[in-house]
């Protein structure tokens, strides 16, 4: 009976070895009729048997696990490279050995042209305004001085405060238009309209906006808002292009977390005599407003990160003043700015490439890359802080 | 217990009055679905009315239609008849819903505070109505947390999340919460259905209190609960009105066979 019990089977084992023995013991046998004996022997003996898997079913699965995971390294490390490039040949002009270890020179600057040139057997870096003020004090010792060698690359050297400024003024701008307008049609697309094949057209209609290219936004918003609507190259256009662009990422992204509020919160409002408004303000969008946001960062970074949309709309190539410097309130909507994108399109595109154009094309990849990624932490923190206030 | 409970069934409730609400062949519908046919009912003030029968019998659509909740499904309509409250026609166009359901409060079946504090919760109905004074606020919000016995378990937290307390004390939140506007009739949706027996009891007990101010109409799955709570009693099926009366008489002696058979738990 014992010998029934295959050795290596379980853990249960021992016990039901113990209860066959039982079962055979001499003693009880008197009082148990034939049947229960035969029971204990199969539960210590169980009928289950687990056929091995082919070899070959063994092979392709483990084909598939390392294929997948390769795929996945591959992935990962087409990402550290393109980082890892951009941060290693950034950090040279971002950084440097000294205290405060931040130039704090290109990112308070304006771009200005790099000179370099020859001098006393030293080959002298100088940006514009150094390099005129250089000149003047030679000249007064030599009225014939003239830079040996003289090459000039424009905007390597400075920094890209106009740029960064910019490209914060056209982020904040355009996602308070799309958010305003994404969200707007989102309540009324599931609050209000009557659900019905009209709305379904309206939602194809805005989905299909995320399929249109950025540069046929570009060419859109130079039509309607630079030349149709007279506002020129200026945040103002540029800001409802980008806005444009990114609708359909907020306004879907709204519907789905206007979707994600449960019915009760509206029933229960209604119930108590509110209005279809003030349960909007007071219930629907504040328990959205998470949700929205959420989705939201993903359109913070795209139209931070744009170049084509506001190439015709919005981008200066060079701007000596800065934003805030206009006579009138009205000028500040419309005025051009320079933008990092399309700084970074610049000067990788205009000019023959040298280790000294280099720095700032890298350099102004890199604070653009941390500047996405300090809007995208500062927008999780928010969104951390509201569902804090708001969970259900 | 139960006998004592009877005992509260067989009084009459201290206001005799007519009907409050009149309800007179209504037909209701979805879309094409019948869901109402030809239902006329009585409802007196100051007394708890159940209303029971099986699922998809149309007994949560009378309700919904008492404070027009209705309104808010498309395609809901009702086809015929009337409901109304006091002298007034409910479903006429001069009547505003909004106006209807401060007067008409409900409590629904799953608990449903909003993802705010408690006070807030309760303020939430006040606050609508252009209340904002908070000495007004703060006074209203106890005394309806007193009314819903809620008072002694939350009021050194106030400020904490609605989410924070029990299923059966969130259920009481929002009875207070429908309270706090000052409604005359409280329309209950199977209000213990997720509740344990103990937060159940505490809810019917709760019904007994608040028959001497409010009309209460009940929905409930439970015949255990109808015939405890509830003074007269609506059995539906196929959304029909098949019997109605006291409670003791359509638990004890029912007119009706399908009646007879519900209550004693043969069918649905």
């Amino acid at each position: 009976m014992q010998t029934n019990v295959p050795g290596k089977n379980s853990g249960v084992q021992p016990a039901a070895a113990a209860l066959g023995r039982d079962a055979g013991n001499g003693g009880c046998e008197t009082l148990l009729p034939a049947a229960p004996r035969v029971t204990p022997t199969s539960f210590a003996t169980p009928a289950f048997t687990f056929p091995q898997r082919g070899r070959w079913v063994k092979i392709r699965e483990k084909i598939a696990t390392v294929a997948l995971c390769c795929a996945t390294w591959a992935v990962l490390l087409c990402g550290f490279a393109i980082l890892g490039t951009i941060a290693v040949k950034g950090a040279g002009t971002l950084f440097k050995t000294t205290p405060p270890f931040i130039n704090m020179d290109f990112l308070t600057r304006a771009p200005e042209t790099l000179h370099v040139f020859e001098d006393g057997g030293r080959t002298l870096e100088f940006g514009d305004q150094a390099f005129r003020e250089f000149s003047a004090s030679k000249r007064v010792e030599d009225p014939t001085w003239a830079p040996k060698n003289e090459r000039s690359f424009v905007y390597s050297a400075g920094g890209i405060f106009p740029n960064i400024v910019g490209t914060l003024l056209l982020a904040a701008g355009s996602m308070a238009v799309a958010l305003a307008l994404g969200v707007s049609t989102a309540v009324y697309l599931n609050e209000y309209a009557r659900q019905g094949r009209l709305v379904e057209i309206v939602r194809l209609a805005i989905l299909n906006l995320a399929g249109v290219p950025s540069i046929v936004f570009g060419l859109f918003g130079y039509g309607m808002f630079v030349v149709f609507f007279g506002w020129n190259t200026s945040l103002m256009a540029g800001w409802f292009t980008l806005a444009f662009m990114v609708l359909p990422v907020v306004a879907t992204a709204a519907e789905e977390a206007l979707k994600a509020v449960p019915a009760g919160f509206r029933e229960a409002s209604f119930a108590l005599g509110a209005t279809r408004w003030q349960t909007l303000c007071k219930t629907v969008l504040p328990c959205a407003m998470p949700g929205i946001l959420t989705s939201s960062i993903l359109g913070v970074a795209r139209v931070a990160g744009e170049t084509a949309p506001i190439m015709f709309t919005a981008a200066y190539v060079l701007r000596d003043k800065l934003p805030w410097e206009v006579s009138r309130v009205a000028d500040f909507f419309f005025q051009g700015v320079m933008a990092l994108p399309y700084h970074i399109y610049v000067v990788s595109s205009k000019i023959p490439q040298n280790e000294y154009t280099e720095r700032t094309q890298y350099g102004a990849t890199l604070v653009f890359l941390l500047l996405v990624a300090a809007i995208a932490a500062a927008s999780v923190i928010l969104r951390g802080r509201l569902r804090r206030r708001r969970r259900w | 217990m139960s006998e004592t409970r009877n005992a509260t069934i067989s009084e009459p409730a201290p206001v005799p009055a007519g009907p409050l609400i009149k309800i007179e062949n209504l037909d209701f519908h979805y879309g094409e679905r019948k869901a109402l046919e030809d239902v006329s009912l009585d409802i007196g003030a100051n007394r708890v009315t159940a209303f029971i029968g099986p699922s998809g019998c149309g007994k949560s659509t009378l309700l919904r239609c008492l404070n027009r909740m209705n309104d808010l499904i498309p395609g809901a309509c009702i086809r015929r008849g009337s409901i109304r409250i006091g002298d007034l026609n409910i479903n006429e166009g001069t009547v505003d819903p909004v106006e209807l359901r401060k007067r008409v409060g409900m409590v629904f079946q799953k608990s449903n505070p909003f993802p705010k504090s408690i006070y807030e919760n309760i303020a939430y109905g006040l606050r609508i109505q252009g209340l904002h004074d908070r000495h007004v606020l703060n006074w209203r919000v106890e005394e309806s947390l007193r009314a819903a016995a809620l008072w002694d378990e939350v009021k050194d937290r106030l400020e904490s999340s609605a989410f924070d307390l029990s299923g059966g004390q969130q259920q009481r939140l929002c009875i207070a919460r429908a309270l706090a506007v000052q409604p005359a009739i409280l329309l209950m949706d199977e209000p213990c259905s997720a509740l344990d027996p103990v937060a159940t009891a505490k809810i019917e007990e709760l019904v007994h209190e608040l028959k001497h101010s409010y009309t209460i109409v009940i929905v409930t799955h439970s015949m255990q609960q109808a015939s405890r709570v509830s003074d007269q009693t609506a059995f539906f099926y196929l959304g029909r009105l098949i019997e109605h009366g006291d409670t003791r008489q359509i638990f004890t002696q029912p007119a009706n066979k399908r009646t007879e058979d519900y209550v004693n738990g043969r069918f649905g």
